[in-house]
């Protein structure tokens, strides 16, 4: 089973279909938006969905890393990046969507937005951290950067995934509806836990000679 | 008990149609077999109702702001796109979920600070008073407006009837909760039951409606059947659904949003382009079914385009306070 699992990750057609699946959401919410499917405000629909897929990729890639150490399938790991960039891509369809269908593209208006309303703000700044992760993702910009310092630089992932979530609770805590941001909220701290529990492990194994 | 001060919008009296007139000429056209949902729909070129419900007919409002010249939302996105937490909090619950609602038998408590209180079956209230046809703007809080041809009479019949006394400075209006039809109200959302509130004078205003029907037909269960409230200078959560008390009182009432969330829904709640919510600004709204998905949304109107009508109900109040 688990040979299976590694051969079909390891395959070269691998990560064309995860590609393929990646973009399914937005084939969909294309499709959706031309054919009048979206309900009675399309515009609102596409904004929340975006956000939606952006949180869902951030979490997946937060998730490989657990996944790829509790399960011990190392070829987990060729996935990661492409599900953070992808989530990057959500996330930027999202602020696009957000600054043109709801803002009519007015940047003064846009930034007025972000300044004044706190969970704009903190979306605007999930996104904005998310640049330097999207930008160094190459194989290039990690040799540049060195190892070390591309690893330190990515943790910025875990404040992404946070910020993310107080931009989603805020947006929702003027309604009270607060199903779905318990929900993520939920794994998120099984997925960032994990990483404190092991870190603290680690700390408790170095003190025991 | 109301003082109204005629406004420029307000026709003068020789040029509202008697009554008799147009009864006639309904008849007329009927007799010529042009009959529709809705004369005021066949009027204003307004998507007639979705066919399944009784009819509701009403004669077109002589009541001054209410026929908006706007283009009517059509049915489907009206009956489609709703929020009644009591069904769920996704807009497309209420129209999945709101089934389970039986409105009849339904009675309706008129109660508090008057000399007649008293219980209200349905059809009482639905032979209260002539029966108008009313095309309203609506505009959600959340940013969204639509346009909607209401069935029912001014609120203030009603209230004439039950004669509140001096004391009665509020109105506050009680909404069904009831778990065994109402899915939402399991959830913890907002404190059950749903309550809302008007001062007397806004209560007494001839454009706060009490809605019967909507596009010619009784209401869908998940448009706040058998009896809401429409009051449309308000954002929309002031209107309260499926109402079963109406209650005078002295003191303001704590209406739910308000309590749920006091600095982003106040008693007013007002249509205010110059008040923004603290969550986004109030200065514009996306017209349901109407602005494209690239339009630039349309700039939102003080008291929703009725300040002719009700501005003098706020005079010397600071609506930035008083939101």
């Amino acid at each position: 089973m688990k040979r299976a699992l590694s051969a079909a990750l390891l395959h070269p057609a691998a990560k064309p279909v995860l590609f393929v699946l990646c973009s399914l959401p937005l084939a969909w919410l294309v499709y959706g938006a031309v054919a009048n499917q979206l309900g009675a405000n399309p515009a609102e629909a596409l904004i929340r969905r975006l956000g939606d897929w952006t949180m869902r990729g951030l979490w997946l890639t937060l998730a490989i890393t657990p996944l790829r150490e509790l399960t011990g399938l190392a070829a987990l790991a060729r996935m990661r990046r492409m599900l953070g960039v992808f989530s990057f891509f959500y996330a930027s369809l999202h602020l696009l969507a957000y600054g043109w269908l709801d803002m009519g593209l007015a940047l003064d208006d846009i930034a007025r937005d972000i300044a004044k309303r706190p969970f704009i703000l903190m979306g605007f700044t999930a996104w904005a951290l998310m640049v330097p992760l999207a930008a160094t993702s190459f194989n290039k910009a990690i040799k540049a950067l060195g190892g070390k310092r591309w690893q330190a630089l990515h943790k910025l992932v875990y404040a992404v995934g946070v910020i993310g979530l107080l931009h989603f609770i805020w947006m929702r805590a003027g309604k009270h509806n607060f199903a779905e941001p318990v929900i993520y909220g939920a794994i998120l701290a099984v997925l960032l836990g994990w990483r404190l529990w092991k870190r603290l492990g680690a700390r408790r194994a170095t003190r025991r000679p | 008990m109301l003082i109204r001060t005629p406004t420029p919008h307000d026709p003068l009296p020789s040029e509202i149609t008697p009554r008799s007139a147009y009864l006639n000429r309904r008849q007329a056209l009927a007799g010529l077999g042009i009959t529709a949902a809705s004369p005021l729909a066949l009027a204003q070129g307004a998507a007639p109702g979705g066919g399944k419900l009784p009819k509701l007919p009403g004669v077109r409002s002589a009541v001054a702001g209410a026929l908006a010249t706007d283009k009517p939302t059509s049915y489907a996105d009206a009956t489609s796109y709703n929020n009644f937490y009591e069904f769920g909090t996704d807009k497309s619950d209420p129209a999945a979920n709101a089934h389970t609602l039986k409105t009849r038998p339904w009675t309706v408590s008129v109660e508090g600070e008057c000399a007649k209180p008293g219980r209200f079956d349905l059809d009482a209230l639905l032979k209260l008073a002539p029966m108008e046809e009313r095309l309203y703007r609506l505009r959600c809080v959340e940013g969204w407006s639509m346009v909607i041809p209401w069935t029912g009479y001014s609120l203030a019949e009603l209230i004439k009837q039950a004669q509140p006394t001096s004391k009665a400075k509020y109105v506050e209006f009680t909404s069904l909760a009831d778990k065994a039809q109402m899915p939402g109200v399991r959830s913890g959302v907002l404190d059950w039951p749903y309550i809302e509130g008007l001062r007397i004078d806004e209560a007494m205003h001839p454009l706060a409606m009490l809605v019967f029907g909507m596009y010619g037909e009784v209401l869908p269960n998940q448009n706040g059947a058998p009896l809401r409230l429409a009051v449309p200078w308000k954002y929309g959560f002031k209107s309260a659904k499926s109402i079963v008390r109406i209650r005078f009182v002295e003191k303001e009432p704590l209406s739910s949003w308000t309590k749920a969330a006091q600095q982003e829904y106040g008693f007013y709640s007002n249509v205010n382009p110059n008040v923004s919510h603290p969550r986004w600004s109030q200065a514009s709204e996306r017209r349901i079914g109407e602005d494209g998905l690239f339009a630039k949304k349309r700039p939102t109107l003080l008291f929703n385009g009725y300040e002719p009508q009700v501005g003098q109900l706020y005079a010397g109040m600071d609506l930035k306070k008083n939101y």
